[in-house]
């Protein structure tokens, strides 16, 4: 249900912009992202390397972090990328670790748990993957039956073509304060069904190909990636474009207004400043119903 | 940024300490939050979700991904116990396992005493399959084996069998002869599964130590650490609940899934 807007004293107006059961999936949907990317870098550091096809060709990993010990018995660490080596000593491969130094793939801030737990690690990202999963799919229902993923999320011809004047516009950190901040822009729109419609799926679908009993019952799933070491290795590169997402997610929520934002996402109101629309339209009565 | 106001009494060292104290503070509580009995089960509560969900989703006898022989990874890691050392063990290895005999007992009508040529002339299976370790990794091989659930028909299952423990040669935490034996189980389906094998030959050849000689299990559905190896005893029993700390195997006592699908 649209709820009205409201006049505030210094003339600006503040609009009902996102749904309760928009905002709640919003803020599980970050819970479960954090404790997914911890928990994801946990399992990963109990082998810290990832390859393509089937299985794993331990000589030529695509990407890996390892410790080498030196001839004075420190340890450096290095990250591998298709070939290319890089000393990351105290940040990737080896660090302190109680006092001493340890091959250690990834600090203890980047996993959950901070310790060295697999078992633990598991047992968190399969329960958040559920929730994650869950809160996903209660999300696009309730888009699709609302009708909001196609009024508020799917970009109309005229938007589309001006898709090259919107990015100018946030490459200047231009953000519009009026009216036309009621909707998301073109750019909103088609990042946020990149990451709903391909980034956030993918994750699952990537997640199930790793698994040896969903592998008995779809066999072709692992096979659409190339394999499970492959569709591991998608697993992490859509976790990290994810990450990417929601650093430039934050960067534009401080360049469009921290609280302006966040109140949005918690009460579901926004103001905006009509006055700052170039096509002003008739100010909203203050007795509007 | 601008500079701290002087009056503040905030230098950098000091407000770097800080933070370094709380951060160190929050991944001190995350251990702790993860530690708590409570949460742990609450958490845990998604293994018995992703059982149900595989086992909606695959038939009884689905088999696992079949490779070819192009497809063997030339190099297969060998992990967690490579060579057990107990006197026992030894004695056998030495021999070249000719005195081995695999026990199969507990809830069966007949318990079998079997030699390595009893268990070459059971009813066989060879497969090419991924090996997926919970570690990440992934190899391909060839195992051929016994096939477990003619091995159990032939023992006979009591009405009130569930389970299926494997208990091994390898001995954990503890001096040789004194620590606790590698265990695993697995449920009826799971043991009745065509691919469900006790293998004596890898990649075509005599089983190496490394990966569990003389007898090594094969549960092609789930992850590595439930494939036991050094095999010494079969026991049919109706729970698992009184062995060891009760989760059916040496790595689900220690936090790790019994069902080991994902």
């Amino acid at each position: 249900m649209a709820r009205a807007d409201v006049r505030l004293k210094d003339g600006r107006l503040s609009v009902y912009r996102h749904p309760a059961a928009v905002r709640l999936a919003h803020w599980v949907n970050l819970a479960c992202l954090i404790v997914l990317l911890g928990s994801g870098l946990q399992i990963l550091m109990a082998h810290p390397a990832l390859y393509l096809g089937s299985d794993s060709s331990f000589d030529r990993p695509i990407a890996a972090m390892t410790a080498e010990e030196q001839p004075d018995y420190t340890l450096k660490g290095y990250t591998i990328v298709l070939g290319h080596k890089v000393e990351t000593t105290g940040l990737f491969g080896a660090m302190e670790e109680g006092g001493y130094p340890s091959p250690r793939a990834l600090p203890p801030w980047l996993t959950l748990p901070p310790n060295r737990d697999l078992a633990t690690g598991r047992a968190w990202h399969f329960f958040f993957a559920w929730l994650f999963a869950a809160n996903g799919a209660a999300y696009v229902a309730h888009g699709l039956i609302s009708g909001r993923i196609r009024r508020e999320l799917v970009p109309t011809g005229a938007e589309l073509r001006g898709l090259g004047g919107s990015i100018l516009e946030h490459l200047r950190l231009r953000f519009p304060k009026g009216e036309a901040a009621r909707h998301y822009n073109v750019l909103q729109k088609l990042s946020y069904l990149l990451v709903l419609f391909v980034l956030m799926p993918l994750m699952v679908v990537t997640g199930m190909s790793m698994s040896p009993g969903l592998n008995a019952a779809l066999p072709w799933l692992p096979e659409l990636f190339g394999g499970r070491q492959s569709a591991r290795t998608v697993h992490f590169l859509v976790a990290m474009s994810l990450v990417l997402f929601t650093l430039v997610h934050l960067a534009m929520v401080v360049a469009a207004g921290v609280w302006n934002e966040v109140r949005s996402m918690l009460t579901g109101r926004y103001v905006i400043d009509p006055s700052q629309t170039p096509a002003a339209r008739t100010p909203v009565p203050e007795d509007h119903p | 940024m601008s500079k701290k106001p002087a009056s503040l009494g905030l230098d950098r060292r000091f407000v770097t300490r800080a933070m370094a104290a709380a951060g160190a503070a929050v991944l001190a509580g995350c251990e702790r939050v993860a530690e708590q009995p409570a949460i742990r089960g609450f958490v845990q509560s998604a293994e018995g979700l992703n059982l149900r969900l595989q086992r909606l989703l695959q038939n009884r006898t689905a088999l696992a991904q079949e490779f070819t022989p192009a497809d063997i990874s030339p190099v297969f890691k060998a992990n967690g116990e490579t060579y057990p050392s107990t006197p026992e063990y030894e004695h056998l290895a030495n021999r070249d396992f000719a005195e081995y005999r695999l026990e199969i007992g507990g809830l069966v009508e007949r318990p079998l005493s079997l030699s390595l040529a009893d268990l070459r002339a059971a009813p066989a299976r060879s497969q090419i399959t991924r090996h997926d370790c919970v570690e990440g990794w992934s190899c391909i091989g060839q195992w051929k084996g016994a096939r477990l659930g003619p091995l159990l028909q032939r023992a006979g299952l009591k009405p009130q069998a569930r389970y299926v423990v494997f208990w091994c040669f390898d001995e954990w935490d503890g001096p040789p002869g004194r620590g606790q034996p590698y265990y695993e189980s697995i449920d009826l389906i799971d043991a009745f599964h065509p691919q469900t094998i006790l293998a004596y030959e890898m990649n075509g050849e005599v089983l190496p130590i490394a990966h569990g000689a003389p007898l090594r299990l094969r549960v092609e559905r789930q992850l590595g650490y439930k494939m036991a190896k050094y095999i010494r005893r079969i026991e049919a029993v109706e729970s698992f609940a009184h062995i060891a700390d009760g989760r059916g195997g040496y790595w689900p006592d220690r936090g790790y899934e019994w069902y080991a699908g994902i």
